[in-house]
Parts: structure tokens; sequence; C-alpha cells
């Protein structure tokens, strides 16, 4: 330990806690002069037109044209179109994890110029918050939400990875071949870390790693013929997952990372008379597609990747269908009938064609983004009702959405939840160009808060119920609250202040943050009372409640 | 709470909730009269108390001693008041009430891993990346819901990161977290006063009802206002006090048997849990990895876990509740009978130790035992973790073997072992 003249002791971790104050402050100051000079800089505007590339009105009108066959032979009457703002809400949720800013929903209003909802799709697909928030939707069916082995994973390098990769829109082939072939170490080649977070006990779990890739990039579960014929599906059998697995036994992880070490066979026991067999690489259909060449890895990844593998394209197009919709196409999303069948010909039109836009991620959200089941309202048709006045029953309902003829209310996830919050507390977008001390705020926030409402793990696209907990967190919690009291930034005082002559604009200005919309006449009678005649705290606390009250809505965190 | 208990009685109080729901007045709604959790004996609804000791404790420091042997290393034993048994020296409060419990010394894990092991150990089931299974405290809860208490029904408390779940039962069954036993509850009172939280709800009424029109039917599967009017029925429950350790209606000497740590005060809410009614309670204690220094480390756990767990059977049965309460003491996995070169042990699967008692379980039986020379990888009469599962399940009066169609679609059984004969 290093002596000081004042004959103090002090060790380097007394020295590094005392740095980290003024290290803090540096970097506040250097994120302050960065973040003035970048909004002289930077400006992200919406794109007068959408690149070519992203044309997707060839393919939109195929799928347009079934659906429309479909309502028609099944006679279901679709809803009507959503209010443009809605499917803004929808787009901003599923690319960015959180509502629209006040200042984007101004911005949106008064756009009059043509194909406002596809360079609109454009400008959020363009925004870094967007690959930022796939990469950590999609690195669920990657690489799972478990914490995964110690120093071997490394989920931040892995998303950090995939974002660049989305960001660059990088054609999924190539994504999913360095994932399933990389070599290397987990921070050095983070893609890697789809080969180690298979690591147990300082082996990598073949079998493990198989199945993932099998659900993830084919839209196949086998995981049941892992020790048995699977029982519910005839298509698969033990001896195709045994083939499979193999191509991942050589897999090693060495001092210098991930490798492949060729003279590992694959060795399965047998049950039935306990000794052990060598189960070389195959695989369950398309076998001319595998090459000769390269490692099991390669091979595989080649199989995968093969442009006649129509799984492989149907199943990015029916996870990706997830994600905007909160729902698959075809539920569960792993889970697909074969390339063809009847009732999924939209994974198959889309897949086709996405296969001949260079497999672009971007070209697909643009095409579902602009498809007219995305952008049907969630109520339905008041034509549509049948069975008696006003209301439809669950019978119709499920029939609607199951035909897609109706945007499905879906319950957002954590971080959308708290995405929306953060940003309905702040008038402001809060993007890369938030300040630094915005930024932290939301990422501590956010992470803190996901962990109390409950991660969805790997199940994210399956439905659930909210709970009690939830809803005490949304009601109680600490971060609501701070959010939405009255303070020198908050949004609710700034609105309050900004009001005090216009109560009418005020409770419009708080639906608008929170929900996206203005309010009804029932709504601007209850709640526009709570303002009347109010000023100065008397004013933010009406304020406070009404955000409290939206916050705490169905609307507020149910996807619509 | 639970949508799929179906009992007359609880229809009629689903109905009732509902009817004040649409009036916005369902937080009004009395919790019912806990006439079961009064019961006291062999009477009452039997509960389950885990206490899960994180990391993996080793076996050869608390209930499997072997000192003198090669594998023992310098931890002593004790004699217990069951006769012929001896447990590690460190545990010399346990050794009183240990007669209270069986001891098996010869679980098997097939993990060795913590993530892995945990699930195994909580669900019987090795982790399947197709599906979650739930947790034991999540069918519990789920197979003999509670009607009468405003309360979660399956509670854990401590510094659990991983707390069981409620998998493809649905994320109602989690187990609600308190990681600190005895304080407040956190989100649990309204941030305004009561004038300005009745405006709040009757605004949120307001723009729920906007939300409804058109779509009544898709609003109402959302369940969101079911929701909230459980949550404030559980802010306005009587049977909160449970959770709470600075009401005076504890006497300190009661506190202090627990010892004062964060664990001590888990072990006593969970006998208030009890108490009230709550179904599944687990109290996790961490810090059993012991790579390192292994036997002073386990020397330190054992003056946490000694204390509370022997004022858990003492306190248990001076309420009369130990007969209707299930405790189970059981880590992840063991450690190895070889000690590293830095006095530690690593993970150790193949033969590890657990307590179990109460609830009308056997009582003074010790099954199974380890190799001494720690030659012997697998222990005699080796029992797997979903068995043990299977024996509560059992006890507690559940199907064990039940097939649930999960959400995949998959029929899956709560729970694949088979009850352990020497134990029921």
């Amino acid at each position: 330990m290093p002596v000081r003249d004042t004959g103090e002791t002090i060790d380097h971790m007394t020295v590094l806690r005392r740095l980290v104050p003024l290290l803090l402050v540096v970097a506040a100051l250097l994120a302050t002069i960065r973040g003035i000079s970048s909004r002289n800089t930077v400006n992200l505007s919406t794109p007068a037109t959408v690149p070519k590339r992203f044309a997707v009105d060839l393919t939109t009108s195929k799928i347009d044209q079934w659906f429309a066959e479909r309502w028609s032979s099944e006679h279901i009457t679709p809803a009507t179109t959503a209010p443009p703002l809605a499917i803004l809400r929808r787009l901003s949720l599923a690319l960015h994890g959180t509502v629209p800013s006040l200042e984007e929903i101004r911005e949106f209003d008064t756009d009059g110029r043509p194909q406002k909802l596809e360079r609109w799709t454009q400008r959020l697909l363009t925004d870094n918050r967007c690959p930022t928030y796939l990469s950590e939707r999609l690195g669920r069916a990657l690489v799972g939400a478990d914490e995964g082995p110690f120093l071997a994973f490394r989920r931040d390098r892995f998303h950090a990875w995939l974002a660049a990769q989305i960001a660059a829109d990088r054609p999924w082939d190539r994504v999913v071949t360095d994932m399933v072939s990389g070599r290397g170490l987990p921070t050095g080649n983070p893609e890697t870390n789809f080969i180690t977070i298979a690591q147990i006990d300082e082996e990598i779990d073949a079998e493990q790693l198989a199945g993932r890739s099998v659900r993830a990039f084919l839209g196949q579960r086998i995981d049941c013929a892992q020790c048995h014929d699977h029982f519910f599906d005839p298509r698969w059998k033990q001896a195709h997952f045994q083939g499979l697995a193999a191509f991942f036994s050589p897999v090693r992880f060495t001092p210098l990372g991930i490798d492949d070490d060729i003279d590992r066979p694959f060795q399965v026991t047998d049950h039935a008379d306990d000794t052990p067999r060598v189960v070389p690489p195959s695989v369950p259909f398309g076998s001319e597609w595998l090459p000769g060449k390269g490692t099991t890895r390669q091979r595989f990844a080649a199989w995968l990747t093969d442009e006649r593998n129509e799984r492989f394209d149907r199943a990015i197009v029916n996870r990706l269908w997830g994600l905007m919709f909160g729902r698959p196409f075809r539920a569960p999303v792993d889970d697909l009938p074969d390339p063809g069948d009847p009732a999924t010909v939209p994974l198959d039109l889309v897949a086709h064609d996405f296969r001949d836009h260079r497999r672009s991620l971007k070209w697909l959200v643009h095409v579902i983004a602009a498809s007219r089941p995305f952008r049907l309202d969630s109520r339905p048709n008041p034509q549509a009702r049948q069975s008696s006045p006003g209301e439809m029953t669950s019978e119709e309902l499920r029939r609607q959405e199951e035909a897609w003829a109706i945007f499905p209310l879906i319950r957002l996830r954590p971080e959308q939840i708290i995405g929306a919050m953060l940003q309905a507390g702040s008038i402001k977008t809060i993007d890369r160009h938030s300040h630094l001390f915005t930024r932290a705020r939301r990422f501590f926030g956010e992470q803190n808060f996901v962990e109390e409402y409950g991660d969805l793990g790997d199940d994210e696209l399956s439905e659930q119920t909210g709970t009690i907990p939830q809803a005490l967190l949304r009601m109680n919690g600490e971060l609501a609250r701070e959010l939405i009291q009255p303070g020198l930034f908050s949004a609710t005082t700034t609105i309050a202040r900004a009001t005090v002559e216009d109560n009418a604009l005020c409770l419009r200005t708080c639906f608008e943050v929170c929900l996206g919309r203005q309010p009804a006449a029932e709504e601007s009678e209850v709640l526009g009372e709570w303002l009347t005649g109010t000023r100065g705290e008397q004013r933010e606390q009406a304020v406070e409640d009404i955000f409290w009250t939206l916050f705490n809505s169905p609307e507020f965190s149910w996807n619509h | 709470m639970s949508d799929m208990i179906i009992s007359p009685a609880t229809d009629r109080r689903r109905w009732l909730e509902q009817v004040l729901a649409t009036l916005g007045l369902g937080f009004s709604l009395p919790t019912l009269e806990t006439r079961a959790a009064a019961r006291r004996g062999s009477q009452r609804p039997t509960s389950l108390i885990t206490l899960f000791l994180a990391g993996g404790p080793s076996q050869l420091e608390t209930w499997d001693p072997h000192p003198g042997s090669a594998i023992g290393g310098p931890t002593k034993a004790v004699a217990t008041r069951l006769k012929g048994l001896k447990i590690a020296a460190d545990f010399p409060q346990t050794a009183e009430v240990i007669n209270e419990l069986c001891v098996i010394r010869s679980l098997v894990s097939r993990e060795g891993d913590h993530h892995r092991g945990v699930y195994l150990a909580k669900t019987g089931y090795r982790p399947d990346q197709t599906l979650t299974h739930p947790s034991l405290g999540a069918i519990l809860t789920k197979e003999r819901w509670n009607a009468g208490i405003a309360i979660p029904q399956h509670v854990s408390l401590g510094s659990d990161q991983r707390p069981a779940r409620g998998g493809f039962l649905g994320a109602q069954y989690d187990a609600y977290k308190i990681y600190n036993p005895g304080g407040r509850l956190r989100n649990i009172a309204s941030r305004a006063d009561k004038t300005r939280q009745q405006r709040r709800l009757a605004g949120l009424n307001v723009v729920s009802r906007t939300f409804r029109r058109g779509r009544t039917v898709a609003a109402r599967a959302t369940q969101h206002r079911l929701m909230i009017d459980r949550a404030l029925a559980m802010m306005n429950a009587d049977q909160l006090k449970a959770f709470q350790l600075d009401l005076d209606d504890e006497s300190r000497s009661t506190i202090d048997l627990y010892g004062d740590s964060r664990f001590g005060r888990g072990c006593l809410v969970a006998r208030r849990l009890v108490q009230a009614g709550v179904r599944a309670i687990e109290v996790t204690l961490p810090g059993w990895d012991t790579h390192a220094n292994n036997f002073e480390g386990h020397r330190e756990q054992a003056g946490i876990l000694d204390p509370a767990l022997f004022a858990l059977i003492t306190d248990l049965k001076q309420h009369d509740l130990l007969d209707s309460t299930i405790v189970l003491v059981l880590g992840e996995f063991g450690r190895t009978p070889t000690v590293n070169p830095l006095d530690g042990r690593d993970h150790w699967p193949h033969g590890f130790s657990c307590l179990v008692g109460g609830g009308g379980l056997a009582a003074g039986r010790v099954l199974g035992a380890t190799d001494p020379t720690g030659r012997k990888r697998k222990p005699t009469r080796p029992v797997e973790i979903a068995d043990l599962l299977a024996t509560i399940l059992s006890r507690m009066g559940v199907e064990y073997g039940k097939e649930t169609i999960t959400p995949i679609g998959r029929p899956m059984a709560y729970c694949e072992g088979t009850p352990i004969p020497g134990l029921l």
C-alpha cells in the first residue's frame, strides 16, 4: 500500500473511490458539450421519400389481397382503418419500445406530405433507438433471458453487436451465419455469445444449440425429439435431432475462445443396451443443400440459410410480425406448419419477397407496417356487429382476431410500459441526443422497473394477464411517483404552468402525452373539472392526478 | 390472483367483485373471514415453508458430517435428539429439534450449475428452452388456493436472485418478492391522500369506460380493472400485518430467538404468513457457494441458519402450526467430498442432504447415506428431487402427476417423481 506524506495509509480502492465523483463530473461535462454540439448538427427529421430499396407495394398488395379474400369468404367485416396517430403509437412501441413524445406527435400532426406513415416508419427505423430496442427483443429468441455462464457469456456485447447488424441492415442470413459458425472470444467476436450461452459445466451443450437454432431460425420445435420421436408431430424423429446436434458437437471453448475441434464426434447412449453410439451430422430435409466443405457449423449455417430453405425466411417473418403486433402471425412463434400450408400463406408470400430483397429486416418492417392488418382499428367495425345491437360476442371477436380483421389488444412488455412512462414524463424526445442524466435515469429506471414488474423471459410472445404486484407498482411505485410529481423539470409542472389560462389545452396536452389522443367528452367533463379555478401548487397536483389516472388506464398499458 | 380456481364460493365472490368493480367500488370489498386460517393442528389446511440455502450448502458441513474421514475436513459432529443421528457441530440448536424432521442424505440432482440447479430444485424439472415449469410453491398456490385472503399466497422472502416462478401456470403464481422481510411492503401505500386517491380512481373509471366503448369483450379480457381492484383490496387488507415486525405483536424474546439477520426475520415473517393462511413461502439464505474457505464460510452461515431454524420449528410447535406446515430445508446441490487448494469445496449434485418434515409428514427418520471415503459417487438409496417434490404435493393433497396442457400445446405433468414411502 502506498503511504502519503501525511502518514495516512490509502489503498488503490480508496484512490479509485475518491476519483469516481471527479470522473463523473468530467463525463457529464463532456456529455453536455457533446449534447449541445450534436443538437446543432444532428437533425433527425422525417425523410421526404422512402428509399427505393424499401418499396413494399407489390408485397403488401399480395398479402392484403389474401386477407381481403379470406374476410370475404368467411363473411367477416374488418375493422376500419385506425387513426394515424394510433398507428404511429404502435410503430413507436414496436420499434423504440416507447410511445411517441409530444415533440414527435406535434410534428406528425403537422406533416401533410404524402406517404406519411411510410416516411415515419423509415424515420423510426433510422433512429438509433430502433436497433437498440429490436436487438433486445430479437435477442430473446437467440440467447434467451437467463444470466448465462459467468465470464463465458456477455449479453451486453451480444446485444451491441446485434444492434449494429440491424442498424447496418445486414442481410439476416449473414447475421445468422456469423452466429452459428462464429469463432473467437465472446468479447472480441460477440456473435460467439450465441454459442457460449449454451456452456454448461465447461462444455458446450450441442443439443441445446440444435434445439435453439431450429426454433429461432426455422420456426420449428423439435426439442421433444431430444428424448424420443415427437409424439404430436410425426415430422420429427429423435434421429433428426441427434443428427442436428452433431453439427455442434466439435465446438470447444478454448483460451482463444470458441473453436471447432474436428476430432470430436457426437455420441449418444441408447437406453436399451446402454452402449454409446456415434451419430454423424445430418439434416432432416434438404440434404442436397448441405455443402461438403467447411467446419460442421459452417455447413449447418449454409444449409439453414440456403435460398431453398423456405422455413428460414418464414421463421423470421413470423417472429417480426410478432414483434410488431405483439402476437405472431402463427402462434406459438416457433412451431410453424410446413411451407405451403393454406393457413400460413401470407408467411410464404412475404418470405419469398424477403429473399429477393436481400433478406433485409428493415424491408420486412416496412412490409408489416404497411399491411392492412397493421393499420386496422382495434375496435370492431360497427357494421360488423351481428348478434346483438352495439356489441360483439367473444366468439365473434375471436373469429375477427384469428383472421387479423382487427388489431389485437396486447399487453405491453415491461420495457414498453416503463419506456412509455419515462417518455410521457418528459416533453422532449428521450433519445441518444438527450442529456446523459436523462439517459442514465432511463437506463437505471428501466432496469429496476423491469426487474420489479417481472421479466417475461423467453416467453415474451406468449400472452399472459397482468398481476397484482404489477398493478401496485404502476399505482404506488417510486418511479411512477417521481415521474409525475411536480418539479422544476417535470412534464406535469411544465404543462400546468404553460396552460394556466386554458384548461382545455392543459387536459388535451396531458392526454396527447400519455395516450396519444384527445380527451373524449365525458373525460373532458370529469377530469377537466379538476383543473377549474386552480393555480400554482393546486393546479400542479391536478395535473399530477390526471397523469396518474392516465398511467393506470388500460389504454396506457395495452397496445391497441 | 387465480382466475382458474372455480368453486361456488369463489364464483360468488368474483361475481360480487365484478359488480363492485363495475361501480368502481371493487376496492371497498372487505376480505373474507379467515376461519380456515384460524383453525389449529392437523385440521388446518397445510402450508409449505421452504428455507432455500442458495449457493449449494455442503452436506458434510451440515446434515451429513463424516468427521475423522478422508473427506470430513475439520468439521466435527454433534449428537442430536434423534438417537444415533449426528449433524455438524455448528448446529447445536437444530440438533435439539431435528427429531421433528426427516433427514435425506442421498439427494441427487442432474445439474451442477447454480441457475440450472436452482431451477431443478424448485420445479423438479431440468431447464427446458421451450417452456418454464412452475415451481412447487406455484403449483400448491394454484391447487390449494385460499379464497379467504387478499394478500399474495406465494411469497419469497429475502434476497433471492432466482425466486420461484409460476412458469406456464401464469405470472399470477410467481412468488411475491420481499427483499427485506419485516419492514413495510413496497408499493403498498397510496402516494396520494384519501380525497385525491378517490378522485384518481373516479377518473380511472371514466377513462376506462372510454377504452371499453365499442370493445367491451376485448377490454374485459384484459382483466386490467380486476387486477387494480385486487391490488386495492390488498392495500386495505388486514392480513398485511403478517408481513410487518414493527407492530409490537411479537415479543422481543420471540424476535431475538430467530437471530438478528434478514433470514431470521424472514423465518419469523414466514410463520406469521402461515398463520394468515398463505400457502407457500420461501425464505432464502444466500452465501453457501464456498469455493474458497469452505469451513469458515459454513460456520458463518450456520450462525444464521441454526438459530432461525430452531426458532421456526419451536415457534410453529408453540402455535400448534407444525402439524399443518411442511418445512423443507434445501439447496440446489451439495459440495464435493474433496477439498480444493483454496480450502473450498466445489459443486456436487451427486449426493447431498436436505431436511423435511412437519405438515403430517414422517418425523425422525434418516434416509440414504453417502460414502465416507468419498470414492463412491452414488449414495445408497438415491432420492431424486422430483420424488421429494412429489412427496410434498401428495401430502398436501395435490395430484402430483396431473397433466396440464401448456401454452405451447404440450401436456406436462406437475411432477414426474414418485412420493417417497418413508416420508409419508
